[in-house]
């Protein structure tokens, strides 16, 4: 692309730090960074003054619904959604009715995924058709690109588990994992606990992630495999986490906006839009997940989407799907109310997740010159309403309506195209 | 269901909370009772003496008047007709439109079938209530007559409906307020 | 009072209200013709996806005996069609021209989220585990008409208390109305976390029958979901039943309650069922009286006021 496009008045934060500067972006990647090389420079102007300009995020959690049901949400849909949260990149693949398991399912993925808002990364499941007994090729689909592998809801029977992690091991992949323990969480729909059992739904107990948790750790040790885990919600599975990193262990782990954010008493009143997985945990958890971002615990902060059709969500409790939608709004979070420091909100939201899917050399930062202009220009004082009205996901159940959310990406630039101007998706 | 022909949207029955100011005292104790045996005797006199008549208060402001009208006409007659209490909470026709609480319990100790019930209330003013006890007491049987008795009469009739045996007839406004008690008939309204 | 999805969250004014309205309604049944007109006009539909013939006849019986109409919905029979959502059900039925939907539903919740589907009032008949509001409301006017007051009643509740909402229910209108609520059941049988909850726990049933004004049975189920709750049916009825040794410890005043359908042989003794201190029959006599008060409630009253003093209509 030969567009020039300058980013004026904002500051740049990447993993060096915090700096007043300007962002010449010229032919797809940045041309210069500092504080007046956008002077005399003809080009596109994109007004940055009170705002961060960070690494584009990557969302390492994003359900798109294509191509098992496009009816509930499109690669197309999804991406601009993310790219409205600040995105420049979606690790795709943790649908559970699609799982990834062969190059035919990667080509007919990637080409789904052209002209979309965000570069769409995938990610293979860790056994066929994600039934926890046949390993995927892994080798053929590394050799094809894709760096993490993992089955939605985890894997049940240990030993394939331990498998795929010594084989993944010597393939240098990453193995993202959903630490739950899936008899002990079985049949139930929210956290077991005093919600549960004021409201006489069958619980989800904390322990199933934390066995899950255990496990995958001890199994993760002996094999050398590089671990991430996914979607952490309890305290307990955070300080095994930390535990196990002392220990020297080659370990990422990420939690979902919603996580830090909501509890199980938002269930109080049936709503079915906050029926997630894992479960939305007591008050002492949520704030442990805020914390866990705060300290570093946590390498990064994933939006969870995976939206639900009407249909599916306007039903009874139990009888609901899990999930909802949670992008444009969750990278919000990370600013308010977690009250993440800017650089610790670029750690979170781009440099850790890019490194985490080997996505560096395209994302993640830093904002330097020669670099892909994979951008994200972050207004941490806007003041937005989640909810229909800045819904862009085909569906419309989310935990986040009717919240006042203050954070809003302004601008977001995918490889030097403003794919996202003044909060309105370009594409 | 108020009548189309009432302009005001003021309701009858007094709003909740508050507490009745009166500015008018047009009944004393003693008019109350001189009305009273005035009353009892027409009734005697109407119906030939007491032997078939019953009389039924209506709860609650009817209660305590049909017991001094049955006191009254033992005096007059020699027996003490039979006196009965009647809700006629579950009859009305605004159900849906105010909460409607039952004031108290329907007790009838005597049939009704083939004799004369004297319906006595406190006050008559739309006929809404008259109205919904004819109702009520056609679940407890068929009178041969149903007599109408009032101690004020305060006019605004929305439906067809006179009483028999009036105590004082006192025109007033829409918006006041009637209370017949032991000690006399006061007219006035409800301060917020 | 719009719908009356559940107990919890009902102060001690509403339960008074309605067993003052309930008392109201027993002196009708009472009559030759135990009828009134308070709600002609209004339609009601019972919407069963639960098979309850005795819940919804009730409810029906209540219904007619204040001239309403009545659209009657079950599973059993069929006209709920599997497959057809409960919110497209439950819309279907609104357009017919309903005033009040009576759901009964093995979902918690249901009831809630259909008070967000239909501008008709909803009376929740029992939703999974969760609550059975006239149930609870039945059982209180059944013991104040025995004790004549609730407060500092004694009340055990005992058995399966995880999976009832009778027990859930009465908890709230228990403790509502001032009775002491104890909890006697196996940890394996108690929801996992009670400990906001107003009343004692224990699994000491010999204990508690000591000190205890009415003791309530709950259904014993012997399995959920193809899984045993308890290691024998016997050991439950002898560390949980009713049983005749136990019964005969009882205090003379001392009542015995049961939400019905009974296990006799389980939960309670056969003998104790047929004695005097066990008030079920009075319950289910009660519950009709108790759901027109529901009924009249929720169509019949209008914006709270308080009906008295001065002029008459």
């Amino acid at each position: 692309m030969s567009e020039v496009l300058l980013l004026r008045g904002g500051v740049v934060v990447d993993r060096s730090g915090e700096r007043r500067a300007d962002v010449v972006v010229r032919d797809g990647v940045v041309a210069a960074v500092g504080p007046d090389v956008a002077t005399g420079v003809a080009g596109t102007e994109l007004d940055c003054s009170g705002a961060y300009v960070m690494p584009g995020f990557v969302d390492l959690f994003s359900g798109v619904g294509e191509p098992a049901d496009p009816s509930v949400e499109t690669i197309e849909s999804a991406t601009r959604a993310a790219a409205l949260a600040g995105c420049t990149a979606v690790l795709v693949g943790v649908d559970p009715s699609a799982p990834l398991d062969s190059p035919a399912a990667l080509h007919h993925l990637r080409a789904l995924a052209a002209g979309a808002s965000c570069a769409v990364v995938p990610s293979a499941a860790l056994t066929m058709g994600a039934a926890g007994e046949r390993l995927v090729p892994m080798a053929q689909l590394a050799d094809l690109g894709v760096r993490v592998f993992g089955d939605p809801g985890g894997v049940a029977d240990p030993t394939v588990l331990r498998r795929a992690m010594a084989y993944a091991a010597d393939l240098g992949v990453v193995v993202a994992l959903d630490p739950v323990d899936p008899v002990l969480a079985g049949g139930g729909h929210l956290h077991e606990g005093p919600w549960s059992s004021l409201l006489g739904i069958a619980g989800i107990p904390a322990e199933a992630e934390e066995l899950g948790v255990g496990r995958a750790l001890a199994l993760a040790l002996r094999t050398g495999v590089r671990l991430h885990l996914r979607r952490l919600s309890t305290a307990a599975s955070l300080g095994m986490v930390a535990a196990a990193r002392r220990a020297g262990l080659d370990l990422t782990a990420e939690v979902t906006a919603a996580h830090a954010l909501f509890v199980d008493a938002d269930c109080a009143a049936f709503d079915p839009a906050f029926k997630l997985e894992p479960p939305l945990r007591p008050a002492a958890d949520r704030d442990a997940v805020a914390a866990a971002l705060r300290s570093g615990v946590v390498d990064a902060l994933v939006s969870g989407h995976m939206p639900a059709s009407a249909v599916a969500k306007n039903v009874p409790f139990a009888e609901a799907a899990f999930g909802a939608a949670t992008l444009p709004w969750y990278s919000a979070t990370v600013f308010s109310p977690v009250e993440c420091p800017p650089a610790r909100a670029v750690a979170l939201l781009a440099e850790g997740p890019a490194r985490i899917a080997d996505l560096t050399d395209r994302q993640g930062g830093p904002v330097v010159a020669g670099r892909p202009a994979n951008l994200t220009v972050f207004d941490p004082e806007a003041v937005w309403a989640a909810g229909p009205e800045t819904a862009v996901s085909r569906t419309a159940t989310t935990p986040f309506a009717g919240r006042t959310l203050r954070g809003r990406a302004r601008h977001t630039l995918l490889d030097g195209t403003a794919v996202v101007i003044c909060s309105e998706a370009q594409r | 269901m108020s009548s189309p022909a009432s302009p005001e949207p003021v309701s009858p029955t007094p709003p909740s909370g508050g507490v009745f100011v009166p500015r008018t005292r047009v009944l004393d104790a003693g008019d109350v009772q001189r009305a009273v045996w005035r009353m009892a005797h027409e009734i005697s006199e109407r119906n030939r003496g007491t032997a078939d008549v019953v009389l039924v208060g209506l709860a609650s402001g009817g209660v305590a008047f049909a017991a001094r009208l049955a006191d009254a006409l033992d005096d007059i007659d020699g027996t003490r007709p039979p006196t009965g209490t009647l809700d006629v909470a579950f009859h009305r026709d605004d159900i849906g439109l105010r909460s409607v609480m039952p004031h108290g319990v329907t007790d009838l100790p005597v049939e009704i079938t083939d004799r004369v019930v004297v319906l006595v209330d406190d006050v008559l003013f739309t006929g809404r209530t008259v109205r919904a006890a004819l109702d009520a007491l056609n679940d407890h049987g068929r009178p041969r007559a149903v007599q109408l008795a009032v101690m004020v009469d305060r006019g605004h009739r929305e439906l067809p409906i006179r009483p028999d045996f009036v105590g004082k007839n006192l025109p007033t406004r829409r918006d006041e307020l009637v209370r017949v008690g032991g000690d006399g008939v006061e007219v006035g309204e409800m301060s917020a | 009072m719009r719908h009356l999805l559940g107990v919890r969250g009902l102060d001690r004014d509403d339960l008074v209200h309605l067993l003052d309205l309930t008392a109201s309604f027993r002196a009708v049944n009472a009559r030759p013709i135990p009828k009134v007109p308070a709600l002609q006009g209004r339609t009601v539909a019972t919407l069963f996806f639960e098979d309850s013939t005795r819940t919804r006849l009730s409810f029906e019986t209540a219904a007619k005996r204040l001239s309403a109409d009545t659209l009657s919905f079950s599973v059993g029979t069929s006209s709920v069609k599997k497959g057809e959502s409960l919110r497209d059900t439950a819309r279907t039925v609104e357009a017919m021209g309903v005033d009040a939907i009576v759901l009964r539903h093995s979902a918690s919740g249901a009831p809630h989220r259909l008070a967000g589907w239909v501008d008709a009032a909803v009376v929740n008949a029992g939703d999974g585990w969760h609550e059975h509001p006239t149930q609870a409301l039945l059982d209180a006017f059944t013991l104040r008409e025995r004790f004549g007051t609730l407060d500092g009643l004694r009340v055990a509740i005992v058995g399966d208390i995880a999976h009832s909402r009778v027990a859930r229910s009465n908890v709230w209108a228990l403790h509502t109305l001032g009775a002491e609520v104890t909890l006697v059941a196996p940890r394996t049988l108690l929801p996992p976390d009670t400990s906001a909850w107003p009343v004692r726990v224990t699994d000491d049933l010999d204990d508690v029958l000591r000190t205890v004004d009415v003791v309530y049975l709950l259904r014993m189920q012997f399995e959920r979901q193809g899984a045993p709750l308890v290691p024998s049916l016997a050991e439950y009825v002898e560390r949980f039943g009713l049983t005749r040794e136990r019964a005969e410890r009882l205090g003379p005043s001392t009542v015995v309650m049961h939400p019905g359908p009974m296990n006799q042989g389980v939960e309670i003794a056969p003998e104790v069922a047929d004695d005097p201190r066990c008030l079920v029959l009075d319950q289910v006599a009660n519950g009709v009286s108790v759901r027109m008060a529901v009924l009249f409630r929720l169509l019949g009253a209008g914006p709270l006021q308080n009906a008295g003093g001065g002029g008459d209509v």
